[in-house]
């Protein structure tokens, strides 16, 4: 035994040494824990219904991202069951293979936004980002006013695409170069495009998510919001989901 | 001497080089501001060309008015030390603290009485939230590391920092770097990655401001005058470079382009969440834990005036801590779509964790063996002391609360706030203000602290603070795990989600009170700080009573 705190003295004279010995320790449970994330079959189940988000979503949830709802709200239902009675269905890992970055959350302040999607109206959604206490008196969320009234950019929509394709999300040539005009027809009523749009993005929501961008045709970031609230969670048909098939 | 001839002045290597850098910087820095369409990036870019350039002229006015020789590595045998960067980050530390308290205070008050959102878009919980444990984690405590790691590597190596110019970019860049993320999560510029929030520019500088760090920390051990490196400095050594590979691993990201802040990172989903976690708790580890039991290590024996209890404790504590310390991630991700097996290895090692973590409050707490009269008449000693108890004390909760079905109630809730702000508060809060009362007037060479009865205020306010932070927090947290959990006898969920929110209110009430004392003791502490560094006054300490002779 005191041979080894005589051996330790090598380390304790030696940084390059220790440095080296530190980093080879410090890697050991992270590549053990990640690695196998990436190559391990079972990590995401096989499921239909999972689609990279429609432009105006991933601007919504852009915009998400922005404001830090991830501090408040999870995105990710435990299977226990008080959460899977007041939230729906457990979060599955195929739900959120497209987000970057995730947005599970670590706080409920507020609740759970995993399944929000249909769960309350468009007009619910805007007069609760508007003012949360005119809909939830007792809400302590702040009001995001701002978004109804700030235009949404659209003009760069097309730059995400092409990156997240370049990182490996499925969006085809033909998303990328329709990104903007798909934005816009997503967020009308009885658009022109709307076959060609559900082709490309198959089950989104088509309709002016505000009644702002009805009148005006022009959206706004609560258009963008709301698409995106509107779509979490709704991807999978549960009705139809096995959940015994992803064992293996 | 007259007749010795006199050194031609020369630009050094460095001076010349980091100034051509920086010029470029600040060129391509004026060119984005050009072309950005996105005003908080135009804001950014300008912020980076003006900060660069005002850098060159710094570097160009100090060459003209130095003499022609840098300042000796030694003057007459004895260490030269550079003090300057040292002094600097002391006061950051303390400035950014004071900043990241108040932030946090207002955003308790917004939980309490969201009227105070304002509707504004800077100023909602969002935004702040971020604003509030970056400045305290990374400005506070960031800078605290920088100060007294820059410190104690001179002392214990007896060396002078290596580099002319490398220590002072280090910290001034550091700083910079928080500005930049800062002002960003109010502007909208976020990742949303817990801790990890600042944009793919902002990850980038600090990705070279840690570089430097790192050689500059290596560089100063490796010319000690010392045998031995001392084991703070292996805590110190072991918190750069994790860091700078969790940084590099959870900040792999690619712009939407160069003139857009926006990146997306190159994870996704179910990996990007353990890639994160990894990263996050390890910010723990090896930022608020590895790097605070470096300061432990130095200023607690140094205070107490008695060696470390044992070196070889000391020596299975560091690798002991470090090993198991990286594994702890998946505790974050219980009952998650990450697979059972990543979370059952997080557990284990999570409560595995719980052995080196008391290993090492142990090994500090001892080091008082035979001084613990001081602690009765030295008021910084006993917030240093009280800090590692707080240590021991979160070390024991969160291992408790990785085990999944403790996990299952208090994950989500203000219980993990309270855990937090236990480690955060008691532990590298106090240790941090211990080192810093330490520190300030050996840099200052004054002969003791202003006031120790200020001290001896600011412990007690702030410890009353703590106590009714996380008792508060506690509660609430259990109580509303609860709640969400509650069924009727008929089988119904019985409450709504916002009953429970409803239910929170007196205890967010209590937190921001608490937040408040801690922040008075603050006060005090900065006026303490102050009145040292401007006046000659100082309190001497109290003689220990003489101790009374051995048993036996």
């Amino acid at each position: 035994m005191s041979n080894l705190w005589a051996r330790h003295k090598i380390l304790e004279t030696n940084p390059i040494l220790l440095v080296i010995a530190s980093l080879i320790v410090v890697a050991i449970g992270g590549l053990v824990e990640i690695v196998p994330l990436f190559y391990l079959k079972s990590t995401i189940e096989e499921v239909d219904g999972v689609r990279p988000y429609t432009p105006l979503e991933l601007a919504g949830r852009n915009i998400y991202v922005r404001e830090g709802c991830y501090n408040c709200h999870s995105q990710m239902i435990r299977p226990l069951r008080d959460e899977v009675e007041r939230y729906g269905h457990y979060s599955l890992a195929a739900e959120s293979m497209y987000d970057r970055p995730f947005q599970w959350g670590s706080k409920r302040t507020g609740p759970d936004l995993a399944r929000v999607g249909g769960k309350y109206s468009d007009e619910w959604h805007l007069d609760h980002f508007n003012a949360p206490r005119a809909v939830v008196p007792t809400s302590i969320m702040p009001g995001y006013p701002w978004l109804a009234r700030t235009p949404l950019r659209i003009d760069d929509l097309d730059d995400h695409l092409r990156i997240q394709q370049a990182l490996g999300v499925p969006y085809t040539d033909e998303m990328i170069e329709n990104a903007a005009a798909d934005a816009v027809t997503q967020g009308q009523d009885f658009p022109d495009d709307e076959d060609g749009f559900l082709e490309r993005y198959p089950n989104a929501n088509v309709r002016s998510f505000t009644a702002g961008a009805e009148t005006t045709g022009k959206l706004t970031e609560a258009d963008a919001l709301i698409a995106y609230m509107q779509y979490l969670g709704t991807a999978i048909d549960f009705d139809l989901y096995d959940d015994r098939t992803n064992i293996r | 001497m007259a007749d010795a001839p006199l050194p031609v002045k020369r630009m050094t290597f460095g001076e010349a080089g980091v100034a051509a850098a920086l010029a470029i910087l600040a060129v391509a820095a004026l060119i984005i501001t050009g072309r950005s369409t996105d005003a908080g990036y135009t804001f950014h870019a300008f912020l980076f060309t003006i900060a660069s350039a005002l850098a060159v002229l710094l570097i160009v006015n100090r060459y003209m008015s130095r003499p022609a020789e840098l300042p000796p590595r030694e003057i007459d045998g004895r260490p030269n030390y550079n003090m300057g960067p040292v002094k600097f980050a002391t006061i950051a530390s303390l400035f950014w603290g004071v900043a990241g308290f108040l932030v946090g205070l207002v955003i308790a008050l917004q939980l309490a009485f969201p009227v105070l959102n304002f509707d504004l878009p800077w100023f909602s919980f969002g935004r702040m939230r971020p604003l509030h444990t970056s400045a305290v984690i990374f400005a506070f405590g960031g800078n605290a590391l920088l100060a007294t790691s820059l410190y104690v590597v001179q002392r214990t190596s007896r060396a002078r920092l290596v580099g002319d110019l490398a220590p002072w970019f280090v910290v001034l860049g550091y700083n910079f770097f928080i500005v930049i993320a800062g002002t960003g999560y109010l502007l909208g510029i976020t990742q949303s990655k817990e801790y990890a929030e600042p944009e793919w520019y902002a990850d980038l500088w600090l990705t070279v401001v840690w570089v430097v760090y790192f050689l500059v920390f290596l560089g100063t051990i490796m010319k000690r005058r010392e045998p031995h490196i001392y084991v703070a400095n292996w805590f110190f050594i072991a918190f750069i470079l994790t860091v700078a590979v969790l940084h590099l691993g959870n900040g792999a990201a690619v712009p939407v382009s160069i003139f857009s802040p926006k990146s997306y990172i190159i994870w996704a989903g179910v990996q990007d969440a353990m890639i994160q976690w990894w990263y996050g708790h390890n910010a723990v580890g090896f930022f608020l834990t590895a790097g605070f039991l470096g300061i432990m290590y130095y200023f607690i024996p140094k205070r107490a005036e008695r060696p470390v209890y044992s070196y070889r404790l000391s020596v299975v504590h560091f690798w002991a801590l470090i090993f198991l310390y990286i594994w702890a991630g998946p505790h974050h991700l219980h009952y998650t779509a990450l697979p059972d097996w990543a979370q059952t290895l997080g557990m284990t090692f999570s409560v595995m964790l719980w052995m080196p973590s008391w290993g090492g409050m142990i090994n500090g707490l001892m080091t008082l063996s035979g001084a613990w009269d001081k602690l009765r008449t030295d008021p910084v000693l006993r917030m240093m002391v009280v800090s590692v108890a707080f240590y021991g004390m979160s070390t024991f909760e969160g291992p408790l609360m990785s085990v999944k079905v403790v996990n299952s109630l208090s994950h989500y809730t203000d219980w993990t706030i309270g855990h937090v702000h236990s480690g955060a508060l008691g532990w590298v809060g106090y240790i941090s203000f211990g080192a810093i009362y330490c520190l300030v007037p050996w840099l200052w060479n004054k002969k003791g602290l202003y006031s120790l009865k200020l001290v001896n205020w600011h412990f007690w306010l702030s410890s009353l603070g703590i106590v009714l932070y996380i008792s508060s927090m506690w509660v609430a947290g259990i109580l509303q795990g609860l709640m969400w959990r509650a069924y009727t006898s008929l089988g119904f969920l019985e409450f709504s989600f916002v009953e429970t929110v409803e239910a929170m209110n007196p205890f967010y009430l209590i937190r921001a009170l608490g937040g408040l004392l801690f922040i008075a003791g603050v006060a005090l502490m900065v006026i303490n700080i102050w009145l040292t560094i401007t006046t000659d006054r100082y309190e001497e300490l109290p003689e220990a009573r003489p101790a009374a002779a051995p048993a036996g």
